[in-house]
């Protein structure tokens, strides 16, 4: 095939002459614009190869690199933003690791600090599993109400909040157990079905008096050790209230059966050596400001 | 005409068809020992599956190839397959990146199985995006590419097959494998260390089988479109080949170590997947767009000079830009400064192959008023443009810093994907049908039309959903109130991209719905038909508008 450079009809530049299954090609310079960008960004990379570190390089034996004339380093510069936060805030979260939380609730300006940190500690740490309004799901506590398991001070709530709940590596934890008395073959499935409706009877919900009468012996046996006799329950052991409507994991009769039956042991982890001191303090002030704690503090 | 099937098993066969069912016997028995020894479930299952192709592979073999077989013309057979595997795959793998996407959005669709889980999914859709579709479209469209700009049958005759077949065989294997669990963990790269070893294997059988057309072609300068497609076919060899270093636990267990660990692990990674991107995603379908667009535009390719600079500048530049994925880690700064100015000096070498692809239209652009397939190769290559500028601008620290780890990351892949990739495909399927069906045209013109604008709209939804919920993401993690604290907690960043996830779900659901159409008229070209209304269409625009 003779391949010859014709002149094409539409633009009037000629083709280089060869061609390929019917394809040919113009021989265009390179648009000048381009090729001046494609300059300006190989000179933009030499000057960024000389200000930042850049090409490794053999000295002296062994491998370094190009260490850039203005010293950058990203690694140096987050240590230095990490020091100038951390100088900035040990002002007052020193104040706030070393003092009493109910001191710190009588100084508005700790309180404002510990509030806003204690929001921001809780979003990243506690709202996976209490939500990020705080308002709970099922076997996860609301902390928004007045009902609290383990006690609702400040104190309290700081020491929940450091040692866990049922969280074996802490000797410290907060332990409390609610055994399945029908799986552990303490109760008959009768027994446990009359004691349910003893329950529900706090709250004017039983469906059959007989049945009740038949449960009051039950838990005045077993379940009034933690619960207590008129069932207001009892925050030494995180037995819950069961006359009020406040229910962990459900206040139905069928819910009911199932936590006396199989037994209920939620765990939240120890958070002391996880966050250090000063947040967790922000965090007891903060979820004692959520509206529920038993020493109020004011937002 | 049973005798003569038989005749055909018995029939005097060339040597390589018995040295090649040789192999695979060999190739049999070798499968056969490790599913009686495998020492996990999938191991054992992907010996029986490799056994049972191989068996297959003898079997197709002994009837098909024998001595008196035409190897005359063009090699265009193994084209329709291409074609018709590129569609099942595309629609496969668009599938289950929309039902992914809904998962973002809707948690509960991952039904608390281990095999709909969006773990596993997630490479079976990114693979059989890629590797299926992607590399299928690839395949083909090189072996005709190659074929008509060399005026030479494709080398070798069974070579050609066992390089469909076999491509195949490890999308199966690899697809299967996400679908048990077995993964190495490398984003892109995640069949083990079996499935690898087969793909080096064909891969190499690839690169014979282009080569040796090369060797063989009648004209006197190599085209422009095969520069690309070599340099695709050599580089992912040579990337492939690194990455997947790692010593097998047992030649019976379907689990491996990696040879490296740790940073120099995360750069080879990143070496190897920032030029998937390049050369797989890149160079191949430049391969595609330099052949396809002047071919339909019925011009001639816009500068002979700019394809060569923008070729040799476009290779040499992109196998650096890798370390770019990894600011602000553990990797050194000079590495991470090295990937930032490379990507910088990317971007005019990418914008070379957009610059040629527009301007060849030049003369022609009334076209893309009547003709949506040259539009759709034409807004592949304005996506191209977008995207190449988009990666050079996310590539320098200071956007990196909000730009890493948010959607903006899968908006920007997208772009390119569904944008460049999927479009120069569709444009190059699209043009091939018909030539090697042997119909004069397209089921269906208004169909084309059709998945044009579906797949558009998606697209632009998909993208835009994805910026918007990128930028809003970093700026929420970065966020400190009047007291220095964190604004947001990662929970709330979550819950807030909710309605973007759900654009961006409907947006993929749009494209796909493109990929279903377009599947429709491929096959229906396929089996000789033309839609009755656009005969008569065609037969009254016959005369110009204008």
């Amino acid at each position: 095939m003779t391949h010859k450079p014709k002149k094409d009809e539409v633009t009037g530049v000629y083709t280089t002459g060869h061609e390929w299954d019917g394809i040919t090609e113009l021989d265009n310079p390179m648009p000048r614009w381009w090729l001046y960008i494609l300059y300006a960004c190989i000179g933009i990379a030499i000057m960024g190869w000389i200000w930042y570190p850049s090409w490794p390089v053999w000295k002296d034996g062994e491998m370094t690199y190009l260490k850039g004339v203005s010293g950058y380093s990203t690694r140096a510069a987050v240590t230095r933003e990490l020091g100038d936060i951390a100088a900035e805030r040990s002002v007052y979260l020193n104040e706030i690791r070393d003092m009493d939380l109910y001191d710190i609730q009588k100084n508005p300006d700790l309180l404002r600090i510990s509030l806003a940190g204690g929001a921001a500690a809780f979003g990243d740490s506690c709202a996976p599993c209490h939500g990020s309004g705080a308002q709970g799901f099922v076997g996860f506590p609301n902390l928004n109400d007045d009902a609290w398991l383990w006690g609702g001070t400040l104190s309290d709530i700081a020491q929940t909040i450091r040692h866990g709940v049922r969280w074996e590596a802490d000797p410290e934890t907060r332990m409390g157990v609610m055994q399945g008395y029908l799986s552990d073959g303490i109760l008959s499935r009768s027994e446990v079905t009359d004691v349910v409706q003893y329950v529900l009877n706090f709250s004017g919900r039983a469906e059959n008096q007989e049945a009740v009468a038949r449960g009051s012996e039950t838990f005045a046996n077993i379940c009034s050790a933690c619960h207590m006799e008129d069932g207001t329950g009892n925050t030494m052991f995180g037995a819950p209230d069961l006359t009020d409507p406040i229910w962990l994991y459900g206040g139905d009769p069928e819910t009911i059966f199932r936590s006396v039956a199989y037994g209920r042991a939620g765990v939240m982890p120890a958070w002391a050596g996880r966050l250090d001191e000063a947040t967790i303090k922000q965090l007891a002030l903060f979820v004692s400001s959520l509206g529920g704690g038993t020493d109020p503090v004011d937002q | 005409m049973m005798a003569a099937r038989y005749s055909n098993w018995m029939g005097q066969k060339p040597l390589n068809a018995w040295a090649m069912m040789g192999l695979l016997a060999l190739g049999c028995l070798y499968s056969v020992v490790v599913a009686l020894y495998a020492l996990d479930v999938p191991m054992r299952f992907h010996a029986l599956v490799f056994a049972a192709a191989f068996l297959a592979g003898i079997a197709v073999i002994a009837d098909q190839f024998s001595v008196k077989r035409d190897t005359s013309g063009y090699n265009d057979a193994i084209i329709r397959y291409g074609i018709i595997a590129s569609m099942i795959w595309g629609v496969v793998g668009f599938a289950v990146g929309v039902y992914i996407a809904f998962q973002l959005a809707y948690p509960d669709l991952n039904f608390d199985t281990a095999w709909l889980n969006f773990g596993r999914l997630r490479p079976l859709h990114t693979s059989a995006v890629i590797f299926a579709f992607g590399g299928n479209v690839l395949i083909c469209s090189s072996f005709w590419v190659v074929q008509r700009t060399c005026r030479a049958r494709l080398a070798g005759d069974i070579a050609p097959w066992f390089v469909f077949w076999g491509y195949q065989l490890f999308i199966v294997i690899a697809g299967t494998g996400y679908l048990m669990g077995v993964t190495q963990s490398r984003e892109y790269a995640e069949p083990e260390w079996y499935a690898d070893i087969w793909l080096t294997i064909v891969w190499v059988t690839y690169l014979a089988v282009f080569m040796g057309t090369l060797f063989k072609r009648k004209e006197p300068h190599i085209y422009v479109a095969n520069w690309f497609y070599l340099a695709f076919i050599v580089t992912i060899a040579m990337l492939h080949i690194g990455n997947n270093l790692a010593v097998p636990a047992s030649i019976f267990s379907s689990k491996s170590v990696a040879l490296f660990s740790g940073t120099q692990d995360a750069l080879i990674q990143w070496w190897y997947g920032h030029n998937a991107v390049g050369f797989f995603l890149t160079a191949g379908f430049l391969g595609i767009m330099y052949y396809f667009v002047p071919k339909r535009a019925e011009r001639p390719v816009y500068s002979y000079r700019l394809s060569i600079l923008h070729f040799w500048s476009l290779i040499f530049l992109y196998i650096w830009a890798g370390p770019h994925h990894l600011h602000y880690t553990a990797l050194p700064l000079w590495a991470q400064t090295l990937g930032a100015t490379f990507s910088i000096m990317l971007w005019m070498p990418s914008w070379g192959g957009m610059l040629n692809g527009l301007l060849t239209l030049k003369g022609a652009w009334d076209k893309l008023r009547t003709d949506p397939v040259i539009r759709m190769l034409v807004v592949s290559v304005a996506f191209y443009g977008m995207s190449t500028f988009e990666g050079p601008v996310m590539s320098m620290h200071w956007v990196n810093g909000l730009s890493h780890y948010t959607d903006w990351t899968i908006g920007h892949v997208h772009s390119g994907a569904l944008g460049w990739v999927g479009f120069v495909s569709f444009g190059a399927l699209y043009c091939m049908t018909p030539w090697v069906f042997g119909t004069k045209r397209l089921y269906s013109t208004a169909l084309v039309e059709w998945h044009f604008w579906t797949a558009t709209f998606g697209i632009l939804l998909y993208i835009t959903s994805m910026w918007v919920s990128g930028i809003m993401q970093g700026l929420m993690w970065r966020a400190y109130d009047s007291l220095g604290f964190l604004e947001y907690s990662f929970v709330e960043s979550v819950e807030a991209m909710h309605p973007y996830y759900v654009i961006r779900g409907l947006g993929g659901l749009l494209f796909l719905i493109g990929g279903v159409i377009m599947a429709y008229n491929i096959f229906m070209t396929a089996k000789g038909r033309v839609r009755a209304s656009e005969i008569d269409a065609s037969a009254a625009v016959a005369v110009p508008a204008e």
